[in-house]
Order: structure tokens, then sequence, then C-alpha cells
């Protein structure tokens, strides 16, 4: 804003009491709107800071299998103390680890990612330096956008028709729930990797093309490197998103509480244990740490993908 | 390349210029290697819409249009009319748009036309995060500490209007699960989303008319008026759409506090059903006519959605070539 208002002028003296004064409330709305929006965040976040704070910084929460009696020791606790405040320090011993559904959202999200980020920046290349305004690219495009606007669970729903439902039971897998992850991230995708590529100048195409390199050659070793920095950056917000992601995953993973390394067979995840522990008795605890976790996974990516872009915004200023 | 690095820098012909046959056929075999890749999104569309709608014929075979037009889901009796989960879906999203988008235009334009550029990288982070909050997360709260204490909320509002014939109806008591619960954490949601379309938006608006109204003696509010928002009709109108399209699909944080009991009821404050919140629920413990009719769901969402998305880029193209004279 290089011209400055008004009041930032000095001049309010000029102005009617009416404009003043509409002036102001108007500005102190967009204020109380930023307001209204923050304290929930800042809520929850302290939240789940103050609730799952000491199950995070444990080793068994990171080493250990999810708790599969917690519901039982919630009855004995119940059962035992009637009318009073239940403790986690039972009958039954309780030992809340979080493991398996740790390494469930790691494998899941990883093998979405190795899915749709070579497809989704095949699919940019084809649009931005191939087809540009042809009829193909153009469908493509505009179905694109179109792809990332469908709800996240017709992506977990389409799964399920396409393979637990003629799987059957052992169709569930982390194979199956990184499929459905897979479709939610690829237009996104290629969506941000199509706007880093326009972000390449022309220059550094031609003075390739005029060394007589071949357009894919062109393509694979100096567009795609030049516009590296952005593409990565536009992925991890693509697998931030992936990775806090519930309902396509729903139908497609199934559930267990101990480990399991393999790509087949059912597994579990972070956002699948928050779901299924908030709406059970004596799982709110385990749903509060785990909540933390997740959130904790997704800001670490985040934050990456903001300072890896502010690095490519420098790159090409001007 | 070789023909050209081999050759004297004059002898430039044709020939060399087109490359030789073995570099044009390697460039034609990477074009339609990443066309394919291209095509995988139509491809994935289709099947999506294809394999639904087969898995749910089932379901629409056997009630017509009674699926649309009738409020009966009773899993018990095979009655599967879906109008009381398209009321709550509309309802919620309805409730999510009418908060969110006073706040998002509200931050929008505190954060593009207000305050300081440091401050502006600050509200970024802050919106960078809400975005980033898990649905899931923002349902585990709703579920464990918004609902009981927007319960007590609720039923001091409904005590308050009693009295009063409709908002009596409107407003009646609850148990904090409810429409309204699921559409101000819906609304939490998309906030970010519109947002940050609408900032973009209005960062097209020229300097030169911000600068000529302010020079005018305008004060920044009549700025906004006079040239900000006629400048971005089209732009706000399409970034309340894509918040409304995404506020349809909005599925665990909705499952968690909507209330599971599909009716259609005027109080906002009682417990209702979506579609997406009673697919999450249901469909892993279906069977039979119940999965075909969960399913048909899933298309009715995904047809919806996909008609508000194109809908839209429509009405943004209308609205700019109107006010922009742009096509």
């Amino acid at each position: 804003m290089a011209t400055p208002t008004i009041e930032e002028a000095g001049l309010t003296g000029t102005l009617s009491k009416g404009r003043k004064v509409r002036n102001r409330v108007a500005t102190g709305l967009m204020g109380t709107a930023l307001l209204v929006a923050a304290v929930p965040l800042v809520i929850v976040l302290v939240l789940l800071v103050n609730k799952g704070f000491h199950l995070v910084t444990s080793a068994n929460w990171w080493t250990k299998s999810i708790p599969s009696n917690v519901a039982a020791a919630d009855l004995a606790d119940k059962a035992e103390y009637f009318g009073i405040e239940p403790s986690t320090s039972s009958a039954i011993q309780v030992t809340t680890g979080m493991w398996p559904a740790i390494y469930g959202t790691l494998l899941i999200t990883g093998l979405a990612a190795a899915f749709s980020i070579p497809l989704g920046i095949l699919a940019a290349v084809y649009l931005h330096e191939y087809g540009s305004k042809r009829p193909l690219a153009r469908v493509i495009r505009f179905f694109t956008d179109v792809m990332v606007g469908v709800p996240s669970v017709v992506m977990g729903i389409f799964l399920y028709t396409i393979w637990v439902v003629p799987l059957g039971r052992g169709g569930r897998s982390a194979l199956a729930g990184s499929l459905a992850l897979a479709c939610l991230m690829l237009p996104v995708v290629v969506r941000s990797t199509e706007e880093m590529l326009r972000l390449v100048p022309d220059a550094l195409r031609q003075a390739s093309s005029a060394l007589g390199a071949p357009q894919w050659r062109t393509i694979v070793k100096i567009v795609l490197p030049a516009a590296l920095p952005g593409i990565t950056s536009g992925c991890m917000l693509a697998i931030a998103r992936a990775a806090g992601e519930t309902a396509p995953i729903l139908f497609a993973i199934g559930s267990v509480t101990a480990v399991n390394w393999s790509i087949f067979g059912q597994n579990t995840a972070l956002s699948s244990q928050i779901y299924s522990n908030a709406t059970q008795p004596g799982g709110t605890e385990i749903a509060w740490g785990a909540a933390l976790t997740l959130i904790l996974i997704v800001m670490v990516l985040t934050v990456v993908a903001r300072l890896v872009t502010k690095r490519f915004s420098v790159h090409f200023a001007r | 390349m070789s023909a050209l690095l081999g050759g004297s820098p004059t002898a430039l012909d044709a020939v060399a210029l087109e490359g030789s046959p073995g570099m044009q056929r390697a460039d034609r075999a990477f074009r339609w290697f990443t066309a394919a890749a291209g095509l995988t999104v139509l491809v994935i569309l289709a099947a999506i819409a294809v394999s639904m709608t087969q898995k749910a014929w089932p379901a629409f075979r056997h009630e017509g249009l009674d699926y649309l037009v009738s409020a009966d889901w009773n899993p018990n009796q095979n009655r599967f009319g879906a109008l009381a989960m398209i009321y709550g879906t509309v309802v919620v999203s309805a409730i999510a748009i009418v908060v969110a988008v006073p706040i998002s235009l509200g931050i929008a334009l505190f954060v593009t036309q207000v305050v300081h550029r440091r401050v502006r990288t600050w509200i970024t982070t802050v919106l960078d995060v809400l975005a980033a909050v898990p649905s899931v997360v923002f349902g585990l709260w709703g579920f464990l500490v918004l609902r009981p204490w927007i319960a007590e909320v609720y039923n001091s509002i409904a005590d308050a209007v009693s009295g009063v014939p409709v908002l009596r109806n409107v407003f009646g008591h609850s148990s904090g699960m409810s429409f309204m619960t699921a559409g101000l954490i819906v609304a939490l949601m998309i906030i970010p989303i519109i947002t940050s379309i609408m900032r973009e938006v209005f960062a097209t608006v020229p300097a030169n008319d911000r600068d000529g109204a302010l020079a005018l003696g305008a004060t920044r509010w009549e700025m906004i008026r006079g040239v900000v928002f006629p400048h971005s009709t089209g732009g706000m109108v399409g970034a309340v759409m894509l918040g409304l399209g995404r506020a349809m699909g909005e599925t665990i944080a909705v499952a968690l506090v909507i209330g599971a009991s599909p009716q259609i009821v005027a109080n906002l404050f009682a417990q209702g059903e979506a579609m997406p919140s009673i697919i999450a629920r249901n469909l892993n413990e279906s069977a039979g006519l119940q999965t075909a009719a969960l399913i048909g769901l899933g298309v009715v969402l995904f047809a919806l959605t996909i008609l508000v998305n194109i809908a839209a880029k429509r009405l943004v193209r209308r609205i700019d070539a109107r006010t922009l004279g742009t096509r």
C-alpha cells in the first residue's frame, strides 16, 4: 500500500462524523473476524498440548502397541469406584502406546505419495509443456479442478467399491488406504506442479533448445530441476493434508492394535484411532494423545513446505 | 544432440534442427507418457462415477424416486429414503457458509487492506495452521469439549425465545449434538479456504485504482466498497462456492457432533444426520441393500459437489465478463 489512507495521512479532521464512524466500525469488524477465527484455534491447540503432552513425551507412546483393554479398564474403574471420577491406575493395567498407528500413518501416507506424486508431476508436465491450450489439456485441466473438489469420503467409498467389496475383508490393507489417499492427492499435486512450471522462465527452455536438447531432455534436465523447490513444497502440502485425512481410509484399512509392517493385511492410522477412541469409553485420553501426535506430524510437514517455498520465491523474484 | 554438436556451428541445417529420428522418437514417447499420466485423472473420475453408481444401483432400483424424496430411512425394514440426510447436508453447509463467509471476508480484507506486511505474514501463518488441523481433531474437540458447553448456550437461547412464534421452532432445546454444532465446526474448517481465495482475489485489485480512490479522499472503507468489491465480485462468489463444496463433503467432524438421527426438523439445535456422516458411521457395518443405499448417498454427494464446482467456475466467468470485461 503505497498511498497512505486518509487516517494515516492525519487528515481525518476533514471527514464528517458519519464517514469516520463507518470507517472505524468496518475496520473494527475486520479485526474481530480474525479474532473469532483465531480463538477456537488457540483453544484447540492449547487443549491438545494440555491433554496429550504427557502421552506424547513418554517412550511407551512411540514404541508400544495400542491398548485393546481401555474399555474394560474403564468399566472396572467405574465398577470399583462407582460415582467417583475414574482414574487411569486401575486393576487392569493399561499400557498406552500408539506406535502401530504412527507407523500406519507414515506407511499409508508414504505409499500414497509414492503413487500420486510421480503421476501428478508427469500429468502437470503434459498440461504445461505439451498440451497447454489443446482441447485434451483443457479437458484434463477442467476435470482436475473438479476432482480437487470431490469430497474425501467419496474417495473412500470408491476404494471400498473397487477393492474391499470384491476382495472381501482381506482386501482391507495399508495398500487400499494409500490408493484412496493417492486419488485425493493426485489432482492437488497436478495443479500445484503446473503452477510451479508456469513460474519457470521461458528463457531457460529456449536456451536449452538452442543448445540442441530435445524437448524431453529440456524438461527433465532443465525445467523440472528449476521448479523442484516449488514442486516439493506443493507436494508436501498435499502430503500434510492427506496425513490428517480420516474419511478416505475409514473403509479401506480395517483396524489392528499391534504393528503390521506389511502393506497387505489390516492396518491402522492415527486419524482412525482418534475417530474410534473419541466415542469409546475410556478412550478419550488416547484420542487426545493421537490428535497431538497427528498435529505434530502435519505441522512439521507444513512448516517444511513453507520454508521450501520461501527459498523458492527468492530464486525467481522478478 | 550429437548431430548438432558434431558439425561446425555454420552447418545448422534443417535436419540438425529437427534432430535425428531417434531423438524425435524419444520425444514423442515422452510426450505420450506424460499424456497418459494426464489421462489417469479422467480415468479415475470416470471409474469413481461408474463403480459407485453400479454398486448403488440395487438401492436406486429398489426405491425409485423415493430414494430422493422420501425421508423414511429404516434399514431394518429395507426402507431407504435419503431426504433427511440431504436435508441435513443442506442445513449444515448453509449454517457453515452463513457463519464462515462474513468472517473470511473480514479476515481477507483485514490482511490485504489494513495491516502492515509484517503482520500479514503472521496472520497468514495462523490461517495456515488452522487449515492444517485435521477434520478429525476438530471433531474430537467438538465432541468432547464444545458439545457439553454449547448445549447450555443452546438451551439458554431456547429459553429466551420460547415465547416467540417462529424462533421458538428454530431454536429449541438441545443435547449439544446438532445441526448447529456441526455447522459451526465446518465453518471453522472452511474459513481458511475461503479466506485464502478471497485474499488472492483482493490482491489482484490494481494499485492505481486503490490509490486513486484514497487520493480523492475516500476513507479506507469507502475505497474497499468503491474499488475492491466491484473488482472482486466474481472471485468472491467463486470463493464462497468452493467453500460450499468443501462444506458439503466434510465428513468426520460432522459424524462426531451431528447426532446420528435422520430427521427433518426446523430446530437447528436438534440432532440430525448428513450424507457423509451416515456413510462414515455405517458403511463398514452394513450389508446388502443398506450398503447399496449408503454408496448411493456417495453418488448423490459426488454429483452435488461436482455440480457446485462447475457452477462456481461458470458463475465466476460470467460475473468477471460483466464486471471486468474479461473473458
